[in-house]
């Protein structure tokens, strides 16, 4: 029989959130403004004492910091991102003065005005204007102003084990570009047996949700789209037929997709981590992952370009505490400048990775415009740790793609897209013009709510 | 033979006051005249002061309530009429979260998952603890060892549990698919299948927590005195009739308050689906706890999070009410 007694720790999770609400009482934000005009602004981000190095680092750029801008303090706080205690933080008026996010979360965090309007100081700030639009449109609320800044990117490509390719006669300086490629290649890969599977996929956890919107992307198609000042869902379109045939057909027709599904990061990062695993899709920003976690090599893998003609980007940045004051913002801002956006620092960085074990030259953070990207560029080459060959299939194609953001209320959509992706890889008679159609009825009536 | 009462009532010759001892007999008792009633004061003082360290025990306990338990929860109702970011004051919306709840699909597929959840963990969950449990008590040999298995898992941390089952339920390298494997029967989707997927949680959850169950009906089955199976014996009746006869009326009481208990549980079922399938295969195993967490943590929709909590607090309490009722009326 279930335990109902600890089953009653779970008893509401809305009842356990007003908890949070009742402590908000008891909180208060630790930073302050000092007299004599110093400002102390709470920051998230900092790397957990598990990675002594980067906590080093870090803890470093906040002493040069607080030098170079005498009347800012950085109270530095691990943590990034966590949906599930961002609320009750604010609540409780613990929530940092500049706080991490992924590009998932500004539009929502900006339509309930959880975060703080830093346009009118971000005149005069050193590189922001070669930030890229399709960065700060993330951060851009429906208002026209800006709510954030991004320090991290990634595109979505393919990432693929180089020795498993090579065993099935693939070449692999020569990754697949089209989906029919990355079938053949996958049913190639999975024909070497012992348990390896060609191609695997996220179905759970709003993870599947998000990759069935790159293939769709990558297909021309797209997930929403406004019409009439109303968003309204576009997958139910030949492009989303398209992607998920492709997947059903790898899963059922060509077996080549393995049969344990439902799986989410973690599982597709364990089974490329173990050397059982030809391709998944993934941002170049999962390969250090499973080098350090499955203790494998750099040069084992490569990156592709996502096949098709356009891919889903991702990334984080930096939201400000809607209780922040001007003060404060205006340190934040400047702090997350000088740590994130300075590419005078990009050698004073790459010079201090150089000797650790932090990867240099991965295809990851091209968040400036083409000419400070490319200075950017030549400094990490100069300066590269791994193997950037591997990386030269993406690099190529890459920059042809058309870079595309996550449609609004992204992680509702995916719930429901997530479910799409279930059922074609668990059911071999699923009727995807069926699913398609029931999932964007769904989709309109979560689309309804966007302003 | 007199009983002398534990505890004093006001009869008893602690707490009379002897007629003929006046009030001021106690220097600090109030004069009577001051107050109405007459020795009422003094009593109710000298009652309080006997009574502090418990009445400050109490208020301990009432204020931990009050603030953990009875005003979260509270807060919770009213949370459901309101629309809260957190970054401003609460802004109250009428019955708007309530109707957004209602309309979306996914309310009624949770509700329904939850319904045969629950009706299969009365089914697995309910009857396997019982017979554990008898057979185990008639065991002669090896109980204590066996008692001790069977209530292992309950010492397992949940997630331990869900990740071992998520081993077991594997369809590659997997333990069931294995065994199936050695007697030559198909291997199965026990996740990926939307028809398999709900009893593939129930299974865990039936393992994981009915050690507690057996245990209280062991000590219940203990309970029940051996001359009423004696006399069951000596009458010739089966071992059938002596589990139908004597062991279920005699475990009565206890089964019907775990039967409560369990269906309160299960139908907050939370942990399994999230573990394990994350509410898929196409929503076959989305339930209802599943989806407030989502609307909480996931959409930061603390409104309809609260909206579905009230609604559960409705079904759960009514069920509590009416099977109490029921079981009463029978009784």
């Amino acid at each position: 029989m279930a335990d109902s007694l600890s089953r009653r720790g779970f008893v509401g999770a809305g009842i356990a959130s007003t908890l949070a609400l009742g402590l908000s009482a008891c909180g208060g934000s630790s930073s302050s403004e000092g007299k004599g005009g110093k400002v102390t602004i709470s920051v998230n981000g900092m790397p957990p004492k598990t990675q002594p190095v980067d906590r080093k680092w870090y803890e470093q750029d906040v002493r040069d910091f607080e030098k170079s801008h005498p009347n800012i303090r950085i109270d530095a706080r691990e943590g990034y991102m966590d949906p599930k205690t961002f609320s009750a933080k604010l609540a409780g008026g613990q929530l940092e003065d500049v706080y991490y996010v992924y590009f998932t979360d500004p539009s929502g965090l900006i339509q309930r005005r959880q975060g703080a309007d830093i346009t009118p100081y971000l005149k005069g700030v050193p590189y922001i204007e070669d930030v890229a639009p399709a960065f700060k449109k993330v951060f851009t609320g429906p208002d026209g102003k800006i709510y954030g800044l991004p320090n991290g990117q990634y595109s979505l490509g393919l990432i693929y084990n180089r020795d498993l390719f090579k065993k099935a006669g693939l070449d692999p300086d020569k990754p697949p570009t089209t989906w029919d490629e990355v079938r053949e290649a996958a049913r190639r890969i999975t024909a070497l047996g012992d348990g390896i599977v060609g191609y695997a996929d996220y179905s759970k956890n709003n993870q599947g949700g998000w990759h069935l919107t790159s293939w769709v992307y990558s297909l021309g198609g797209d997930i929403a789209t406004r019409q009439g000042g109303r968003w309204k869902a576009a997958f139910d379109s030949d492009a989303g037929r398209q992607a998920l045939t492709h997947l059903h057909d790898m899963r059922w027709t060509d077996r080549s997709m393995g049969t344990r599904q439902l799986l989410q990061i973690e599982d597709v990062q364990k089974m490329m981590g173990s050397g059982k695993l030809g391709i998944y899709m993934a941002g170049p920003d999962n390969i250090p992952t499973i080098v350090k976690q499955f203790e494998r090599k750099y040069s084992e893998f490569g990156v592709a370009a996502m096949p098709g003609t356009a891919t889903l980007g991702g990334g984080n940045g930096f939201m400000f505490n809607p209780k922040a004051t001007p003060e404060q913002i205006k340190a934040g801002v400047q702090w997350i400048q000088w740590k994130y956006l300075n590419p005078d620092r990009t050698q004073h960085d790459d010079k201090r990775a150089k000797g650790g074990a932090v990867p240099i030259g991965l295809p990851l953070d091209r968040l400036f415009t083409a000419r400070t990207q490319a200075e950017v560029d030549a400094v990490h080459a100069r300066y590269a740790t791994v193997p950037q060959t591997n990386y030269k299939p993406f690099m190529e194609r890459n920059s042809g793609l058309t870079q595309k953001v996550e449609p609004p209320n992204a992680q509702q959509i995916y719930t429901v897209l997530d479910s799409v992706m279930q059922a074609v890889l668990t059911r071999e008679n699923a009727d995807i013009g069926h699913l398609l159609g029931d999932a964007a009825k769904k989709v309109d009536s979560i689309l309804a709510t966007v302003k | 033979m007199t009983v002398q009462p534990l505890t004093p009532t006001p009869n008893s010759p602690r707490e009379k006051p002897a007629p003929t001892a006046p009030p001021t007999a106690r220097k600090d008792a109030a004069p009577s005249a001051s107050a109405p009633g007459g020795a009422s004061p003094s009593r109710r003082r000298r009652r309080l002061r006997e009574n502090l360290v418990a009445y400050a025990f109490l208020t301990a306990g009432v204020l931990c309530f009050a603030l953990f338990s009875w005003y979260p929860i509270v807060r919770g109702w009213l949370l459901g009429f309101q629309q809260v970011t957190f970054a401003r004051p609460a802004e109250w919306v009428g019955w708007d979260n309530f109707r957004r709840l209602f309309e979306d699909p996914l309310f009624v597929t949770a509700w329904r998952n939850t319904g045969y959840f629950t009706l299969l963990a009365l089914v697995f969950g309910f009857a396997a603890p019982f017979f554990t449990a008898v057979v185990l008590n008639e065991l002669r040999h090896g109980r204590a060892y066996l008692r001790m298995t069977v209530y292992l898992p309950v010492m397992l941390p949940p997630i331990v549990t869900m990740l071992l089952w998520r081993w077991f339920y594997d369809p590659g390298p997997g333990l069931f698919n294995n065994a199936l494997e050695l007697v030559h029967l198909p291997a199965q989707q026990w996740l990926e299948s939307e028809n398999l997927a709900m009893v593939s949680l129930v299974l865990v959850s039936t393992w994981a927590n009915m050690g507690t169950t057996t245990l209280i009906y062991l000590a219940a089955l203990g309970g029940i005195p051996g001359e009423l199976y004696e006399a069951a014996e000596i009458d010739g009746a089966s071992i059938r009739r002596r589990l139908w006869h004597v062991t279920l009326p005699q475990m009565r009481f206890i089964l019907m308050i775990t039967l409560l208990l369990q269906v309160i549980g299960t139908m907050q079922v939370f942990i399994e689906p999230y573990v394990l399938t994350g509410g898929g295969p196409d929503d076959a195993t989305v339930t209802v706890l599943l989806l407030l967490y989502r609307y909480a943590f996931i959409y930061n929709d603390f409104g309809m999070a609260s909206a579905m909590s009230t609604v559960l607090f409705v079904v759960l309490g009514t069920f509590a009410a009416v099977y109490l009722r029921l079981t009463r009326t029978k009784g």
